[in-house]
């Protein structure tokens, strides 16, 4: 039984200018999965992105969240159930809670004016469960790259959203930042049933993580092709996609592809 | 969140106090001297006495506009900065002066208030002002929004122009005529007319509710337009009325009072080392702090070479800029 789509990405052709970078994108995003766009630089993943959020008009299609197209729906309708996160928070001198708090707006009522006990209660929440409590009080411009990742997500997850969209959550972070957020992603996946469509980079953090890939080709602006990870990683699409010759094993402990890449191959094949 | 209603309360309270305390220091000093104690006696005494017709014929209109004008230009300068997300934008960043001075200069040359009385000089303020306005916006109205860094430039462009369009005027007018446009453009709150006055406070006070309603989306913008987007925010409509309030405020300030340099761009900094950058509390403090500010200014300018007075502009200028950078010279991190 497949479950229902969430999001549906109906026929995109986006770009800009007169530049078209990606055509005919077509795919869904079932409830309480977690789906990784992954493809080279430049690919347009992002831009798919912002489009997917309402940031970006496509030439032609619609995305369709829960039955309704995104672009007739208010601004602040689909803050309440879409949130984003998007790739390098910019430094900025407002404290991290208050920044969290943020998260509240698209539910204030009318003339609300101060965040109410729950607001606060949920931004407390979220706070501790991505483990910035204690940086409450601190400015955003004080903390690391990666707090601010956290901060970020915290931030989106108090916006209690039915779909998490996010842009490279795990770029310039370490290993320890990078396995605590996709950790604490699959786990709000796993016990709230969130949805998550996001971009990254890394192709074994996909692989590990991702329910679904979706595997965009540059030089054809297209979706290469789409599916579990195991169907998606192997040796011929990133070779196809990214020129880049690898080997694909199996990670001993949960099963996933893991790529490795072939220098041997590489070295050999140049010379 | 009862501990953030209580703060702000407080706070705004703080400095309502503290506005109106001003209010009577500016009230009691001055070439005749008052005593501040005084002041409720002399009123409730009733026109007839010589101080009476002091306080109510000169040092309350002059009180008064100081309130709205220093309320609405750092109200302006806050609501700018936080649109533009640029430290260095103040009211009379986006032209909206020159166009005013220009104004200003036509009424005085072509003696337009020969024609109309002395309404003509914030009239004619007030429609150089909005012409600029409408320019500025008409210039960059995109088919989605409002094109924030270009809008900036296109500002900062027609102000050259209008300055300059004002030097040529002043080259070609005589030296009375000349004096009038310099002492203008200088800044001054002297302005007798009690129905001026009275429309110069409610625009201000009118102003300050308005922005009200766009100081979740101001907060929301700090993040970035899509970041803000992402959060509820229509961002262009914010925009829009965040640009038109901002404008309004300047025009008035500009056609009542003059150039009035430095307020708008000095007080809402202060204010946001003090409150923080939340504009829920930034809007009122820095509408209140631009009242206490002018009014300090203008006391001092009309006290150190008494009886005569110099420009309120050169004062804010000079004790603002000095102030200004001692703070933030004391504050380690970045603005």
């Amino acid at each position: 039984m497949t479950p229902s789509p969430l999001v549906r990405i109906e026929d995109i052709t986006l770009g800009f200018g007169r530049r078209q970078v990606l055509s005919n994108i077509s795919f869904d995003v079932p409830a309480g999965r977690i789906v990784s766009i992954i493809g080279p630089n430049g690919a347009g993943k992002t831009s798919l992105l912002r489009t997917v959020c309402g940031n970006l008009a496509p030439f032609k299609g619609d995305i369709v969240l829960k039955g309704k197209k995104i672009a007739t729906r208010t601004r602040s309708d689909l803050a309440r159930q879409m949130a984003v996160v998007r790739q390098n928070q910019t430094p900025m001198p407002i404290k991290v809670q208050p920044y969290v708090l943020l998260g509240r707006l698209p539910f204030f009522k009318p003339f609300q004016f101060f965040e109410s006990r729950k607001d606060l209660d949920l931004a407390r929440h979220f706070m501790s469960v991505t483990g910035i409590l204690d940086l409450a009080d601190s400015a955003m411009d004080q903390i690391s790259g990666g707090e601010r990742q956290l901060a970020a997500l915290a931030r989106a997850l108090t916006q209690e959203p039915e779909i998490l969209v996010l842009d490279e959550p795990t770029a310039h972070l370490d290993i320890t930042h990078q396995a605590r957020i996709l950790d604490l992603i699959s786990g709000l996946r796993d016990h709230l049933g969130l949805t998550v469509l996001m971009v990254i980079h890394d192709l074994n953090l996909a692989a590990e993580y991702s329910d679904e890939l979706v595997l965009l080709n540059k030089e054809r602006g297209r979706i290469h092709a789409m599916g579990t990870p195991e169907e998606i990683l192997t040796r011929e699409n990133i070779l196809a996609v990214y020129h880049t010759p690898v080997r694909v094993e199996k990670n001993p402990k949960s099963g996933r592809p893991c790529i490795f890449i072939d220098r041997a191959y590489a070295c050999c094949n140049s010379l | 969140m009862k501990a953030n209603a209580k703060s702000w309360g407080l706070f705004s309270l703080g400095l309502f106090v503290l506005l109106v305390f001003t209010a009577g220091l500016s009230l009691s000093v001055g070439s005749a001297d008052i005593r501040l104690f005084d002041i409720p006696g002399i009123i409730a005494a009733g026109p007839g006495s010589a101080e009476y017709g002091i306080l109510m014929g000169i040092r309350l209109p002059r009180t008064l506009l100081g309130i709205a004008m220093g309320g609405a230009l750092s109200l302006a300068g806050t609501l700018l900065q936080g649109m533009f997300k640029n430290p260095l934008v103040e009211p009379y960043t986006l032209g909206i002066s020159g166009g005013a001075s220009l104004g200003i200069c036509i009424n005085i040359l072509f003696k337009l208030y020969a024609v109309i009385g002395i309404i003509a000089y914030p009239l004619s303020g007030f429609a150089g002002a909005s012409l600029v306005i409408f320019l500025v916006y008409g210039l960059n109205r995109s088919t989605r929004h409002i094109r924030s860094n270009r809008m900036l430039l296109t500002g900062v462009m027609i102000s050259y122009v209008a300055s300059s369009l004002v030097m040529l005027l002043m080259a070609l007018a005589g030296t009375d005529d000349l004096q009038t446009i310099v002492l203008w453009i200088m800044g001054s709150l002297d302005e007798p007319d009690m129905t001026l006055i009275r429309m110069a406070l409610m625009g201000s006070f009118a102003g300050l509710v308005l922005s009200y309603f766009f100081c979740f989306d101001l907060n929301a913008l700090a993040l970035g337009e899509e970041e803000a987007a992402n959060l509820g925010i229509n961002t262009a409509r914010a925009r829009k009325g965040i640009f038109f309030i901002a404008s309004f405020l300047t025009g008035l300030s500009v056609s009542m009072a003059g150039v009035i340099m430095f307020v708008g761009l000095i007080v809402p900094h202060f204010m946001r080392l003090v409150t923080g950058p939340d504009h829920r509390i930034l809007l009122i403090a820095s509408y209140l702090g631009g009242g206490v500010f002018l009014l300090i200014c203008d006391v001092i300018a009309r006290t150190v070479i008494a009886p005569l007075e110099l420009p309120a502009g050169v004062i804010t200028g000079i004790i603002g800029g000095v102030v200004f950078i001692w703070a933030i010279s004391r504050k380690k991190e970045d603005l």
